[in-house]
């Protein structure tokens, strides 16, 4: 007998990057998904997925609802995008209930209430990201913070990146099929596995040794650190420099292309201008930035 | 008089909800709403004009690409680079733009439509060796079928072997798309939202070994799309031969050319570029690109009325929810005050009218291998087919692109942000014609703004009522069962609408057009 771990995937404020960059998971790969046994005997079943579902209107919104019904207590919700707030105006739905438009901050409230636990997908739904950055237009909310206001209680691990790498997903994933939902411990302040987020990526960064004889890029193409060109890898965590992207092809970096702090909190507008030289940091004191920021 | 409400459109990008008024099995009229609003526009003023290359590509995770290389351009040309920007720099943009595209029509056919066509079911029946199909039945048999089911039935025309052989490719398809995104981030660093390209070139530098590596991945990429794809759309076309006479949509087409292959001139509309810029008809003359011909309407669009009708360089974007009359976040971008329609469908009309001899002998082979007349083009079949040969087009071109490329030679030029500028970014999308705009004041964004293919394709009805090109397409359609209503879905779906890209919206502040051309 397999057993179905119900999933529901909804999409809120964002571009779809997260999605499409979970299409480019190497191993498993995006079919061992969704359509094998990822574990044996565990058959991940994803019931709701806009870019990918065959069904459409009523009929998806129907495969939506009845998830959360039969389903109570048993799915999980992954969200990817942010939730745009503003009571004034529906500037996010999906589907129609009696004839109106049902807005994604109900959407997210009513599936986040009946379910296992919340997943959010990147760095919208983790931190409000792109949407909510300055002026934030449409008052877009991270989940955390929409959880928080409406008084939901669910267990909820933040993966975030612009977008994530499909690793991060699907290593958390598997870790709840093979040793159920993660402890306070695996998490870090921000609700990120540690597996993941646990170092900066200036730790792990194969141009570090520049760094530290102080040998820096002074334009793309120079050999050097990029730190000067603009580089966020000292206050970023993630492991893109040992993991790196698309089948471990490349990465940012490896592309002479500075970092520009997509896991973090404080993307985009404190990572930016992504193009200039990090203010105010005592390097090479790794680590302590955001700390100095919140003492200060 | 009976109504179809389709709420979400699912197997596009976004937020795309679509009714249609039918009577006696007809369409009368239909309204397409985009359902999501996040102001971009709004948050990129104020904001280093550097930074635009990052933040617009977030516009649109499917296409983020193609963002990137507009908004390059477009900086390019506002810091007065255009034309300086060396040829490695011009040649490796050229290929991280052409693998993204070509692998996005492969996603879009397989993933995105070939459900509308394609009888995953029928893989239960399959009794062969091939372990991806057994798989698959192993799947079924089990009963859980999501995300394959539900769907609309009754209308799944492909004997079980052709079906289960297309299951097999979209697995396939989906490994395939993959490669195309590795080719990708050979240059750019990662995908999508890569960052390999920035305003004065590239931040990635030829080599033989990865010059090397990227030829190999979009060899793979070609024979994919030569041997398995095209054959595909050709079968599915075959079987559904009707769809060459549905959704024929406005018969305006237009597309602003993509991929440099001289960057001599700073006017991108003069350009030599391997897909042309200009317009067509139904007469398949082709026309000559002028953008100051190119208006945005809102009347049915939530924005004030007073913001209606302007250039996009003079666009204002004030959002009003609930406004009378309106219905949906995109606004309507006209061309000369009328309709047009980009895409796959408009460049490879374009590129053909305009007597490439490579687009006319790709165009003409397979209407022919149809049995179809030109006109069959303007249809549901002809999207598709103009999708795969767009993809083929891209496909043939990179790997000699990849060798001319000079190891050691410069990738990247110096600038100072001026002061004040405005600039202009135009390229071909995966979706059709894609134009940034940007006005620079104090060093910083004063205004940005994006037009995007799929706010051609998927706005509303304008100031004059004239309803949007997806819109049109649907009108007229006969619906043979509305509870399964198939023509419709398959009508929107060929137009692969980006609605993450059609609302995202801008406000260049008005200076005219000639302020925007290139120096």
């Amino acid at each position: 007998m397999v057993k179905e771990l119900p999933v529901v995937y909804l999409q809120t404020a964002g571009c779809s990057g997260c999605a499409v960059s979970l299409l480019n998971t190497a191993s498993p790969t995006i079919k061992n998904v969704l359509i094998d046994q990822i574990a044996p005997g565990v058959h991940i079943n994803l019931r709701f997925h806009p870019v990918i579902m065959a069904a459409a209107g009523k009929l998806a919104i129907q495969a939506l609802e009845d998830t959360a019904a039969q389903k109570q207590g048993e799915y999980i919700l992954v969200v990817d995008g942010a939730v745009p707030t503003d009571p004034d105006a529906v500037f996010g739905a999906v589907g129609e209930r009696d004839g109106k438009p049902v807005t994604m901050l109900q959407r997210v409230t009513e599936l986040a209430q009946d379910s296992l636990a919340v997943i959010a997908l990147g760095t919208c739904a983790s931190f409000g990201g792109i949407p909510a950055a300055k002026p934030n237009p449409t008052s877009a909310k991270s989940v955390k913070d929409v959880l928080d206001m409406q008084g939901i209680s669910k267990p909820l691990i933040n993966i975030p990146g612009c977008p994530p790498h499909p690793d991060w997903f699907v290593g958390t994933v598997a870790g709840v099929i093979l040793n159920g939902l993660p402890t306070a411990d695996d998490l870090d302040d921000f609700l990120r596995p540690k597996a993941f987020y646990g170092k900066l990526i200036h730790e792990n960064c194969p141009r570090r040794a520049y760094f530290d004889e102080g040998k820096f890029a002074k334009k793309f193409g120079d050999e050097g650190c990029l730190y000067e060109l603009g580089c966020k890898g000292p206050i970023t965590y993630a492991d893109c420099p040992l993991r790196r992207w698309n089948s471990g092809t490349n990465w940012v970096i490896g592309a002479g292309a500075p970092c520009n702090g997509c896991t973090q909190p404080e993307f985009p507008d404190q990572t930016a201008p992504f193009y200039e030289k990090l203010v105010d940091v005592e390097l090479p004191t790794i680590g302590a930035y955001w700390a100095d920021k919140e003492e200060k | 008089m009976g109504k179809i409400v389709i709420d979400p459109v699912t197997r596009i990008e976004g937020h795309l909800k679509i009714e249609a008024t039918v009577e006696n099995g007809e369409v009368k009229d239909t309204r397409t709403t985009g359902n999501l609003f996040r102001g971009f526009e709004i948050i990129l003023r104020g904001r280093d004009p550097r930074d635009a290359q990052i933040i617009t590509q977030r516009i649109c995770g499917v296409c983020p690409q193609s963002h990137g290389i507009a908004a390059a351009l477009n900086l390019d040309s506002a810091f007065g680079i255009a034309d300086k920007i060396p040829d490695n720099a011009r040649i490796i943009r050229n290929l991280i733009q052409g693998a993204h595209i070509a692998q996005d029509h492969v996603l879009h056919f397989y993933h995105l439509a070939a459900l509308d066509y394609v009888n995953v079911a029928d893989v239960a029946k399959y009794e062969g060796n091939d372990s991806q199909l057994n798989s698959v039945k192993d799947f079924i048999a089990r009963g859980e079928l999501g995300p394959f089911l539900p769907r609309y039935e009754g209308d799944y025309r492909l004997p079980p072997e052709v079906n289960q052989q297309a299951v097999a490719h979209y697995v396939k398809a989906l490994e395939i798309r993959r490669i195309g995104h590795e080719a990708v981030a050979i240059f750019s660093g990662k995908i999508p939202h890569s960052v390999g390209v920035v305003p004065g070139g590239v931040t990635s530098v030829p080599a033989a070994d990865n010059i090397m590596a990227y030829i190999w991945k979009i060899k793979i990429l070609k024979d994919f799309i030569d041997n398995v794809y095209i054959p595909d759309v050709l079968a599915v076309a075959g079987a559904y031969l009707d769809y060459a006479e549905i959704g024929a949509g406005c018969k305006n087409l237009l597309a602003y050319g993509s991929f440099d292959l001289d960057g001599g001139s700073p006017d991108y509309t003069m350009r030599e570029r391997l897909f042309k810029q200009g317009t067509v008809s139904a007469d398949l003359k082709p026309g000559d690109l002028d953008t100051d011909k190119i208006t945005e309407y809102v009347k049915h669009s939530w924005y004030e009325d007073s913001t209606s009708g302007l250039h996009p360089s003079q666009g204002d974007t004030r959002p009003q929810y609930g406004k009378d009359g309106a219905y949906s976040w995109t606004k309507s971008p006209r061309y000369d005050g009328k309709v047009y329609e980009v895409g796959p469908l408009a460049r490879v009309a374009v590129t053909y009218a305009k007597g490439d001899p490579v687009m006319k002998e790709l165009v003409e082979s397979s209407l022919a291998a149809l049995k179809a007349p030109p006109a069959a083009l303007f249809s549901v079949l002809g999207r598709h087919l103009a999708r795969a040969l767009s993809a083929k087009f891209i496909a043939d071109s990179l790997e000699g692109w990849a060798l001319q490329l000079k190891p050691g030679e410069p990738t990247y030029v110096e600038y100072e942000i001026p002061d004040e500028a405005m600039g202009m970014g135009l390229t071909d999308a995966a979706r059709g014609a894609l134009g940034h705009w940007i006005q620079i004041k104090d060093k910083k964004i004063a205004n940005y703004q994006c037009v995007v293919p799929t706010t051609w394709n998927v706005g509303p009805m304008d100031d004059k009522g004239q309803h949007g090109p997806i819109e049109q397409a649907i009108i007229g359609t006969k619906v043979k069962d509305e509870s399964n209503p198939f023509e419709i879905v398959r009508i929107i779906r060929a137009f692969d609408p980006c609605l993450a890209c059609s609302i995202h919206v801008v406000t260049p502040k008005g200076r005219d057009l000639g302020q925007y051309r290139v120096v």
